[in-house]
């Protein structure tokens, strides 16, 4: 099989994996003991209005004529439905909010790679020596620290206290959008004070995000660094005379980078999903201060959309990983033989 | 004791790791020399302290072991002394490495040509596309069908015998003065184990190398080697030619070494064995490390450790029964 009809037959399985998870959101929502309509309506409205709305969103139905509407929807017309509180389609909800919310996601994403596999490697290297013991110090607090209480810290040190970084907001100079990611768009604009500006608010809040992550991976990659380094084919490319930086560069750490890839996938799946509180805290216009919003509405369609888009991105995350892992390791081949 | 013909000589080696249960002694005072062109084996049970001597040469002992003492020399040089770097120029170039398991032994991330193919680019600074021309050339003369197609094999792709083909290949790219073999054939068939003993020795007469021979077998011994040292508990007890050795073994362990190899001949119907294990090196045994199991074991042996004496010209053996009067060092 070749690796196309393989990301194929993936992405095929996605389908029945998103419908799985769309059928846990809708029987969550309908067992909370919360009435949408009255909450979407407002304290004030009458009796007839709840009404009314009750019976434009199907509340009234079974669960199952619900789905199905909702699944015809989806399908056939690409519609995620219409949110109660914001009055727009949900899709272009989320397409408005997406960018941000991604965007930051890379930005952790990156940032805990760039600082996690070194920091883990290094640690490895120089084990049980004060380097080791600052790492190992530093990804534990990473991984034990909430993500909330870090926000907070960081706010009142670089905002508060030394006022080096703002510490809301995704930018506050306007440029025209054609991405919607503004780091892009900035450039795009050839405007390099919005970019600088766009940036600095970047920091905060993928720092904060980036840390959990970084200290995730920094466990993973030491672990597994100390396991390779005294592999057997470690000691043969010593015995061969090879240069120290080969044999720890290229012969452990090919080996050593698989653990903590196969982490990778799921790592940004939680980045995303961390998004909900840190937006919050940091009021970042993305997805997931939508959802926040939304929760608190019990904006169903909001939530659902929301949901789907991220077990969506999840899965993908995943799949990315495991061709990944099939270019690194020719012991794993994608489906089978493949020459 | 030195003389111009031996490559290797390995003086009064101690070797040991500080562990937190204590230190282990796993070589005391090892000597032995290896001649140019000679295939020196290397006999005793497991965790006696052979492969330990192995990367005690290349200078590759694993922490928390250390050299505490003693010299190795080759052709003089002494390595023990020498930095990493040196030793780097050392490693895979003038002195190369088989390892007992290929499997373990090649990176699964790599393709097989290119591993063989490293020593010719870092130790001679061949350009990549030649390294891995003359890397097939070399896996050719090991005798891997296919030599072209299988270098671009990823070690998982090929059999157990392949495999320890590639490392030999490998440790023969740069032609080193001394080649180590720590058991390769353990872990391969009878008749491929046997295939590689041959390909070794007729490699050897090619390349012209010297030999150091790791195994517990006696019959590869007799088949492979010309001279060979008997281990007991990081001590070498017996160091003579393979003849004499089959013939005339004089020190116990020997002794009762050889006579627990089984023979399709003699036929006994029960096969004779050692009484006791091998000590823990953390506490060695006083004295001669033998001596708890030694069936001649004397009042001396508990108290003084034995010196290596000359019973005739080229053998050695150091126990007391042949040298009781001498108590000194």
């Amino acid at each position: 099989m070749r690796l196309s009809t393989y990301i194929l037959r993936r992405v095929a399985m996605l389908i029945p994996v998103l419908l799985g998870v769309l059928v846990i959101i809708f029987v969550i929502a309908y067992v909370i003991p919360a009435d949408p309509a009255r909450a979407w309506a407002g304290p004030r409205a009458r009796a007839e209005q709840v009404q009314v709305l009750e019976e434009r969103y199907h509340l009234n139905d079974p669960i199952y004529t619900q789905i199905w509407i909702y699944l015809k929807n989806v399908v056939l017309h690409f519609d995620l439905g219409v949110s109660p509180t914001t009055g727009r389609p949900v899709r272009d909800d989320l397409k408005a909010f997406f960018p941000a919310t991604f965007e930051l996601a890379m930005c952790a994403f990156f940032l805990a790679i760039a600082l996690g596999i070194p920091l883990g490697v290094v640690s490895a290297l120089r084990r049980n020596r004060p380097t080791d013991h600052f790492s190992r110090v530093i990804a534990l607090t990473g991984v034990s620290t909430p993500l909330f209480w870090s926000a907070l810290l960081l706010q009142f040190l670089f905002y508060y206290k030394l006022g080096w970084l703002p510490a809301m907001g995704r930018s506050t100079i306007d440029i025209t959008r054609y991405t919607g990611f503004v780091l892009i768009d900035s450039v795009l604009n050839w405007n390099w004070t919005a970019f600088g500006d766009a940036a600095i608010h970047m920091i905060l809040p993928a720092a904060t995000l980036a840390f959990y992550s970084m200290g995730y991976l920094v466990r993973i990659t030491r672990g597994s660094m100390l396991e390779v380094l005294e592999a057997e084919y470690v000691i043969t490319a010593k015995a061969k005379g090879l240069p120290r930086k080969i044999v720890i560069y290229r012969h452990a750490l090919k080996n050593a980078i698989i653990p903590p890839l196969t982490v990778l996938g799921v790592e940004f799946g939680w980045l995303l999903g961390g998004t909900v509180l840190l937006e919050t805290i940091f009021a970042w216009p993305g997805m997931g201060r939508y959802a926040a919003g939304s929760i608190v509405m019990v904006d169903l369609p909001a939530v659902v959309g929301y949901t789907l888009v991220v077990a969506m991105i999840m899965l993908l995350s995943n799949l990315v990983v495991d061709i990944l892992y099939s270019v690194i390791d020719p012991r794993i081949r994608v489906g089978g033989k493949r020459r | 004791m030195e003389t111009r013909e031996d490559l290797l000589v390995v003086d009064r080696l101690k070797t040991q790791f500080f562990t937190y249960g204590g230190v282990v002694e796993a070589l005391d005072e090892v000597s032995f020399e290896i001649r140019l062109g000679e295939i020196f084996g290397l006999v005793g049970e497991s965790g006696c302290g052979k492969s330990v001597t192995a990367t005690s040469i290349l200078g590759l002992v694993a922490k928390p072991g250390k050299i505490v003492s003693g010299r190795v020399l080759l052709d003089g040089e002494n390595l023990v002394e020498k930095s990493e770097q040196e030793m780097n120029r050392v490693r895979g170039s003038r002195i190369a490495m088989i390892f007992q398991d290929p499997t373990s032994s090649l990176n699964p991330l790599f393709r097989i040509g290119y591993q063989v193919a490293e020593p010719y680019i870092y130790h001679q600074r061949r350009p990549k596309r030649q390294a891995l021309k003359d890397a097939t050339e070399i896996l050719a003369k090991t005798g891997l069908p296919d030599a072209v197609e299988k270098s671009r094999n990823y070690p998982h792709e090929l059999s157990g015998g392949m495999r320890q083909r590639a490392m030999i290949a490998m440790s023969l790219t740069c032609e080193p003065d001394l080649l180590i073999a720590d058991e390769p054939t353990t872990n391969l068939d009878v008749t491929i184990g046997r295939q590689i003993l041959d390909l070794v020795k007729d490699l050897q007469r090619e390349f012209g190398a010297s030999v150091l021979w790791i195994t517990h077998d006696m019959a590869v011994v007799a088949q492979m080697c010309d001279r060979v040292g008997v281990m007991y508990a990081g001590t070498i007890v017996e160091k003579t030619d393979v003849r004499t050795l089959f013939r005339n073994a004089k020190h116990p362990y020997t002794e009762r070494l050889l006579r627990a190899i089984p023979s399709a001949v003699k036929s006994a119907d029960k096969l004779e064995e050692i009484p006791g294990s091998v000590p823990q090196l953390i506490h060695p045994p006083t004295g001669c490390r033998f001596h708890p199991r030694c069936d001649h074991v004397m009042e001396i042996c508990s108290r003084v450790k034995p010196v290596e004496l000359e019973v005739e010209p080229g053998h050695m053996v150091a126990c007391h029964l042949f040298g009781g009067e001498k108590e000194a060092t």
